[in-house]
């Protein structure tokens, strides 16, 4: 009886609620459209300088996305993601001296490939681990890869890294524009719409069954188990993917450059990352990539302070940890909630 | 053969002060279930308080023999900054591993400036200073006796805290928080002060360990994150957590090192690798460390 009179009951508050709470799913969605509007605008108003501080931010957002659906979705914290970054940017290198690939899908191709292949091994292994397990398991991967980079390098160009050239894109080879213009250019309208392609693809794939499977194993691995999901299969499924988008953004990252450098793969850079999804908010699917823009701001600005960036960039992330766990786009949702109530 | 036996004896001059950081790391994991990131960093701290408080003692009269036992001492005191480091990581007890791993990597990142900001850039060292004691020598095997000196330290050190942590009752006490920590507590312990007991030893191990390789090596900006890499295949082959693993784990690593620098310079931290995914493979918790859940 009771249920019965509850729902007529509840039916008007719904509907006064309504409103608000339409309010709100639209907002992140303005939100969002807002953002790319700006970015798509950039060229227009912002000197090179910043667009091209904007530019790894594209490689960089590419890569966290990738990043966060293994930590954030799955739950497995990677120290050795930095390793995927360096293996796009090496594989598009060696792509350009090996057979002279000057067209930039190529490029992305031959780092996805480095990426996926490299990571098909790993994730076979990994898979089996959580934790801190996988955190050292992927650091111990990531410096290995980093050693082999700094040492061999009669293939790898030791610490001076391989050159990454110029690529054209689509085909159009955009000789007569200087090197600036090109990545300011072309090379920007690129990667936003890159980004934005392959941001629409991990909203997809996070919303999909797997998506739902590798949350669910993350929550319970046992029940999750229990009801048929293979575990291990999307976590290294997972793991698979988050390092193609990792290769992907390294590509754009050694364009962005000119260069693919062995410090890509050290486990510091790896932290970075972690750091950048942090700051953000990883529980949020656009929260790293608001990190990754943050922190590249956030480094630029302290660096050209002070020679002791590191340090306020740690004292940074000591207090964001402490304090602020669920990152700038948590808490911001969170303020929002509070509001609303 | 000769080269070899001098070879490992570098190995294992390497593998002592390896051990040290190792075990701190293992102490703290042990206890806390924390993964110190900042180990190599503390490391790091050690070496240039050592050399700085060397410099300072010896340009005040101090008779150079003495310089091993002012390492010491400035280990240890260094060491006690693990108190407030401690009271910084009390914050996030209990929150998720990836948290307290963020807040240990960001110390390494403020205390790479830290040294910079106090020592600046450049590497420094004391000079020839191990070379006070001379040289040990039996055919053609060689060593400096000050090497041997901290290869004996560390172990007197292994032994000390294996009795500490075997024999004493405070050593049970901690066991027994490592062991089950909601347990030990229903049981009387005081564990907020187990833990403090734990990272600032665990810390000291550290500072110590850098202290004493000071004399032996340039300390240089880069040590403690270099160190880091092979801490942890020091951990990882020994076994999360275990203290033996740690001394196998720290000897492994010290001589393979040394030879594959001998042998093929490439493949120095590469073959230490590959030994840390064999064991991985195919011992995932390590040779001595309980089984990975």
């Amino acid at each position: 009886m009771a249920k019965t009179t509850a729902g007529p009951a509840l039916a008007p508050a719904a509907g006064t609620a309504l409103p608000s709470h339409g309010l709100r799913a639209v907002l992140p969605h303005a939100l969002v459209a807002a953002a790319l509007l700006v970015l798509a605008g950039a060229p227009l108003v912002l000197d090179s300088y910043h667009l091209t501080l904007l530019i790894p931010f594209f490689g960089y957002a590419i890569v966290l996305l990738g990043f966060n659906l293994l930590f954030g979705y799955a739950g497995q914290l990677s120290f050795g993601h930095a390793m995927f970054v360096a293996l796009g940017a090496y594989g598009a290198a060696a792509a350009a001296s090996l057979w002279e690939v000057r067209s930039f899908e190529l490029m992305l191709l031959a780092g996805l490939v480095a990426g996926v292949l490299v990571a098909a091994p790993i994730a076979w292994l990994a898979s089996r681990y959580t934790g801190i397990f996988f955190g050292m398991l992927t650091l111990s991967f990531g410096m290995l890869f980093h050693s082999f980079l700094n040492k061999f390098y009669n293939i790898t160009g030791g610490d001076s890294g391989m050159r990454v050239p110029r690529p054209s894109l689509l085909g159009q080879t955009l000789e007569d524009l200087d090197k600036t213009a090109f990545l300011t250019g072309p090379f920007y309208a690129y990667c936003l719409v890159l980004s934005i392609a392959l941001g629409l693809l991990m909203w997809r794939i996070v919303r999909s069954p797997f998506g739902l499977h590798l949350s669910a194993s993350r929550d319970n691995e046992r029940k999750a188990a229990y009801l048929g999901v293979q575990v291990r299969r999307v976590r290294a499924a997972a793991f698979i993917v988050s390092a193609a988008y990792g290769a992907v953004g390294g590509v754009i990252l050694g364009v962005n450059v000119g260069l693919a450098d062995p410090e890509l793969a050290y486990w510091t850079h790896s932290g970075h990352l972690v750091f950048m999804a942090v700051l953000g908010g990883y529980r949020e699917f656009l929260g790293p990539v608001v990190g990754a823009l943050a922190f590249i701001l956030l480094h630029d600005n302290l660096m050209s302070i002070t020679q002791y960036w590191r340090f306020f960039l740690g004292l940074m992330l000591a207090v964001l940890v402490i304090v602020l766990p669920e990152g700038l786009i948590g808490t911001a949702r969170r303020l929002a909630s509070r509001r609303a109530r | 053969m000769d080269a070899y036996l001098n070879l490992i004896l570098a190995g294992v001059f390497h593998a002592s002060v390896l051990f040290l950081v190792a075990a701190g790391l293992q102490l703290i994991f042990g206890v806390q279930r924390i993964v110190n990131l900042a180990c190599g960093s503390i490391y790091a701290l050690g070496a240039y308080c050592g050399i700085s408080v060397t410099q300072w003692a010896l340009s005040h009269g101090m008779p150079a023999p003495w310089f091993p036992l002012v390492l010491l001492v400035t280990g240890v005191v260094v060491g006690l900054l693990g108190i407030p480091l401690e009271r910084l990581l009390r914050t996030i007890y209990g929150r998720q591993e990836s948290f307290q791993l963020l807040l240990t990597f960001s110390l390494v990142l403020m205390v790479q400036d830290v040294l910079r900001f106090g020592w600046g850039a450049n590497p420094q060292q004391l000079g020839s200073l191990s070379m006070t004691y001379g040289t040990l020598s039996l055919g053609a095997i060689s060593m400096p006796v000050y090497n041997a000196m901290v290869i004996v330290a560390a172990i007197a050190l292994s032994v000390m805290l294996a009795l500490f942590l075997g024999r004493t009752s405070a050593g049970k006490i901690l066991r027994a928080t490592a062991e089950n920590r909601d347990t030990a507590a229903a049981m009387g312990v005081n564990v907020t002060r187990v833990y403090l007991l734990v990272f600032t030893l665990g810390t000291m191990l550290g500072t110590v360990g850098g202290a004493l390789v000071a004399p032996t090596a340039a300390a240089s900006l880069e040590m403690g994150v270099e160190l880091v890499v092979e801490a942890f295949a020091v951990v990882v082959i020994g076994g999360l957590g275990s203290m033996k693993g740690a001394a196998v784990g720290a000897a492994i690593v010290g001589i393979v090192r040394a030879i594959a620098i001998a042998v093929y310079p490439e493949a120095d931290i590469l073959a230490i690798y590959i030994i840390v995914l064999g064991v991985l493979i195919w011992r995932p918790s390590g040779l001595f460390g309980k089984v990975a859940d």
